[in-house]
């Protein structure tokens, strides 16, 4: 066990390290920028793992509690100091995640997943009904903020969402979440409270949802419910999450970085294709590597360690 | 005492009534057998009792506590577990792993997961004769075994009545044997049995009581001699 | 006065209606049958809205021939999508419930390709075309002729596939696989063929909703899939899965619902339509027909 928590603590250093070390050698906000961006996936990725990654339910929610943080943010932001604002994005999220999945987890997986599907869909149309018909304008004009604050306060979320999935891992919560995924029947004939884990570890996840879009928002001088409550937000986090892996912390760390850069790269270079390229990957990989880049590189690393190492490393799971 | 009473039990699938008017009881420290042909309605009895399914009328009294409705989880916490006809380990779990959710969830006062948690889980292991198994994948194991792993994480937590369904279907003479022994060496613990068996030796032998159902109803009731000499149920069986 | 008013809700709903239904059952067929959740059903419908644009303003077909021209194109894309992309799925999936997931996120990745696609080929800007647009009276109440003629033509397909499904061999088919797919390989039936035929049937479903909507003067964008899959999803579950006539009845209520809102309350027709869709899930998710 020893030997899996070091392993462990070095990838958090070493994550570290390659966060905040660009920031410093580079002084150019873009790099700042970028990097934010990409923690941004990295935490949606990771967030969405916590719960889709051991109970096997695929949300397609995440769009929504992103959008719930934005206008978190956007409403409270001349309010309140920014923390108590983007904890209060968070907090939102999870109270609608846990009041949703109490209602909708019952259902069988693929009923969820169409659910959660329309409830972006859902949230944004009712966002703008609200708009046009109560407030009177549509969007609303945001103060930004130093992309250096954005930067610091994504590291901040994205050690949290770690630390929490590594503690809901080896936790007994982690030990319901999987048995759940593995049996509900099974594992509610076991003694756990199935619809109220679920829930709950729904909601967690949205929490860290919450909490990245009322902190990315601040980028941005303006929101609307379309940026808000955007489908790319959902279906980007679980193809990262899909095309890195999801046994293990890293997986989605890297799928998301992957993507993130190459989202970056193709916006930039090739702005209509991107689209192509993400899907076309999303297919090879559901059809030919379906556990993704973690899974190969799981395959190479037993086969390269062998026997009882394979098992210590294991501890560095979620 | 009575630790189970099932009076005028009803289940109705469309126009099928699985359970048609149910009355039994399982006393205390008891080995008692449910048979009946396919279709009978003996798991859908023990999908009542555990909470998988909701009766549409009658009642089941557990410890005197009615407990018709309520939720799986609560029946387990209350000390009904059981195990179940088509296998249900959580496979890609360790063998400890999965008792050790049984231990953990399964009491009337939850446990947090510590060294003397996985002590006590190692413990229940050894009693069913898994010990040396306890890192393997749940799916590596053969049947046998998945279904003594079924049984450790029923035991988990001890619990007070214990639930078997078929828990010696497709396993070799030598299997059955040893699965013989395990439900004896349970009802010494303490832990009352009710068990669901097609394999007659098995239920003859070790049941004290043995209920007959078909067609949703209990058809007789007695020691393993009187059933084996009752012409009803010799003509159910011989018929189907 | 209010007759007409009561004639002119059930009549507009009717023709909004007409069309969710045959969307659905494009989607019944491949969710019911094939078990592939196809998120990317609306972008079908988007393609076949499109292709009756540049038929129509490129080269002067009609909608109602260019829907000759086009069923037999979807339906093969339909047929090959499947052959290649689901039939290995289902082949290397560990369950069906593994399939019915890893499905689902591949319909994920061939709706960013097909939006993609459509995004390359007719470019982002919103586009319409005007057809049959003079008015026709029906019983006091006012409707658009294309309308109405959408309506029709959705309840002849509709009525159409009814019939090849219950008389035909290849239906019998169909119905078996649905029922119980490993039964029916037993039974001789060839299943990849069935489903992969369910898989083109569905698409080319679709692609004839989009087209035929494409006709009601509505704004076509490579992004419109999205809201009709949602609707394609919520009448399947109000009809009941599996069920032809449920997605038909479903199709009608919802775009009952629909037209009673927008009447009401603009903006909020997908809300009412998703509230039904929460309701039905949490009470029956079975359906209004379903058992």
């Amino acid at each position: 066990m020893k030997k899996g928590h070091r392993s462990s603590i070095l990838i958090i250093v070493a994550l570290l390290l390659l966060v905040l070390l660009p920031a410093y050698i580079s002084s150019s906000s873009y790099t700042i920028i970028l990097i934010s961006n990409i923690l941004m996936y990295v935490v949606m990725a990771e967030s969405w793992v916590i719960f889709s990654g051991p109970t096997g339910y695929i949300s397609l929610a995440p769009a929504a509690f992103f959008g719930v943080g934005v206008y978190s943010s956007a409403i409270l932001g001349e309010v309140l100091p920014l923390p108590v604002v983007i904890l209060v994005g968070g907090i939102a999220s999870f109270i609608l995640a846990y009041l949703v999945g109490s209602a909708t987890l019952r259902l069988k997986g693929m009923y969820f997943t169409m659910f959660t599907f329309g409830l972006v869909e859902l949230i944004r149309n009712l966002v703008h009904w609200w708009e046009v018909n109560v407030t009177g304008t549509v969007g609303r004009l945001i103060a930004s903020e130093d992309p250096l604050v954005v930067f610091y306060a994504m590291v901040v979320i994205f050690l949290a969402v770690l630390a929490v999935s590594w503690l809901i891992g080896r936790s007994k919560f982690g030990l319901a979440l999987r048995g759940i995924g593995e049996s509900e029947e099974a594992a509610a004939h076991s003694g756990v409270n199935v619809d109220r884990v679920k829930a709950v570890s729904f909601g967690v996840s949205a929490f860290f949802m919450g909490l990245t879009g009322a902190t990315m928002c601040w980028r941005w001088s303006y929101i609307d419910p379309t940026t808000a409550f955007n489908m790319q937000y959902s279906f980007m986090p679980v193809l990262m999450a899909i095309f890195g892996g999801m046994g293990h912390l890293y997986g989605p760390v890297i799928g998301a970085t992957i993507f993130a850069l190459l989202e970056e790269l193709l916006t930039t270079k090739f702005p209509y294709y991107y689209m192509l390229i993400f899907g076309l990957t999303m297919i090879v990989v559901i059809r030919f590597m379906s556990s993704g880049l973690e899974g190969v590189i799981e395959k190479w690393r037993k086969v390269g360690k062998g026997g009882a190492e394979g098992v210590a490393h294991d501890a560095g799971k979620r | 005492m009575n630790i189970l009473e099932i009076e005028g039990l009803c289940k109705y699938f469309g126009g099928l009534s699985a359970a048609a008017g149910v009355d039994l009881h399982v006393a205390e420290g008891e080995i008692v057998g449910l048979i009946g042909p396919n279709g009978a309605g003996k798991t859908t009895v023990f999908n009542l009792v555990s909470g998988a399914l909701v009766p549409d009328s009658g009642s089941i009294r557990f410890k005197g506590i009615a407990i018709e409705g309520r939720k799986p989880h609560e029946i387990r916490r209350r000390g009904i577990a059981r195990t179940f006809q088509a296998v249900k380990v959580f496979s890609n779990m360790s063998t400890l792993d999965n008792v050790l959710l049984g231990h953990l969830f399964g009491g009337a006062e939850q446990q947090a997961m510590t060294d003397s948690a996985r002590r006590e889980t190692e413990e229940i292991l050894e009693f069913v004769g898994l010990k040396g198994m306890k890192e393997t994948r749940a799916r590596d194991l053969i049947l046998a075994n998945q279904k003594r792993l079924e049984v450790a994480r029923a035991l988990a937590a001890r619990p007070h009545l214990l639930l078997l369904d078929e828990v010696m279907a497709g396993l070799t003479p030598t299997e059955v044997a040893s699965s013989m022994d395990l439900v004896k060496k349970i009802r010494e613990t303490g832990v009352t049995v009710f068990m669901i068996e097609h394999v007659m030796k098995a239920i003859m032998s070790i049941c004290d009581r043995i209920v007959v159902l078909h067609h949703g109803e209990k058809i007789a009731e007695g020691t393993a001699q009187e059933i084996v000499q009752n012409r009803t149920v010799i003509e159910v069986y011989l018929g189907e | 006065m209010i007759l007409v008013r009561i004639l002119d809700i059930v009549i507009g709903g009717l023709l909004t209606g007409g069309i969710f239904a045959l969307i659905a059952v494009g989607f019944g067929l491949q969710y019911g049958v094939a078990r592939v959740l196809n998120i990317a059903h609306g972008e079908f419908i988007m393609l076949g809205a499109f292709c009756a644009w540049t038929l129509f303003t490129k080269a002067g077909i009609t909608p109602l021939v260019s829907m000759i021209i086009c069923a037999p194109f979807f339906f093969a894309i339909g047929y090959v999508i499947y052959r290649i992309l689901y039939n290995p799925l289902r082949s290397s999936s560990a369950s069906p419930a593994v399939f019915e997931g890893n499905s689902m996120l591949a319909s994920f990745g061939l709706l960013f390709v097909i939006q993609n696609v459509a995004l390359l080929i007719w470019g982002a800007p919103v586009k319409g075309y005007t057809y049959l647009a003079f008015p026709v009276n029906v019983l006091g109440a006012v409707f658009s002729a294309n309308r109405i003629v959408t309506l029709v033509v959705s309840v002849i397909l509709g009525s159409a596939f009814y019939a090849f499904l219950m008389s035909t061999r290849t239906g019998k088919a169909i119905r078996a696989a649905a029922q119980d797919p490993d039964a029916a390989e037993l039974m001789g039936v060839r299943i990849s063929r069935v489903l992969a035929l369910c898989f083109g049937l569905g698409a080319m479903m679709a692609a004839l909703g989009g087209l035929l909507l494409s006709m009601t003067s509505i704004m076509l964008a490579p992004v419109m899939g999205m809201q009709y899959t949602l609707i394609a999803i919520i009448v399947v579950v109000l009809g009941g899965l599996g069920n032809i006539k449920g997605s038909f009845i479903g199709g009608v209520i919802l775009g009952l619902v629909g037209y009673i809102v927008s009447s009401v309350q603009p903006g909020l027709s997908m809300v009412a339509y998703y509230v039904i869709f929460l309701f039905l899930l949490l009470v029956k998710p079975s359906g209004l027909l379903g058992k």
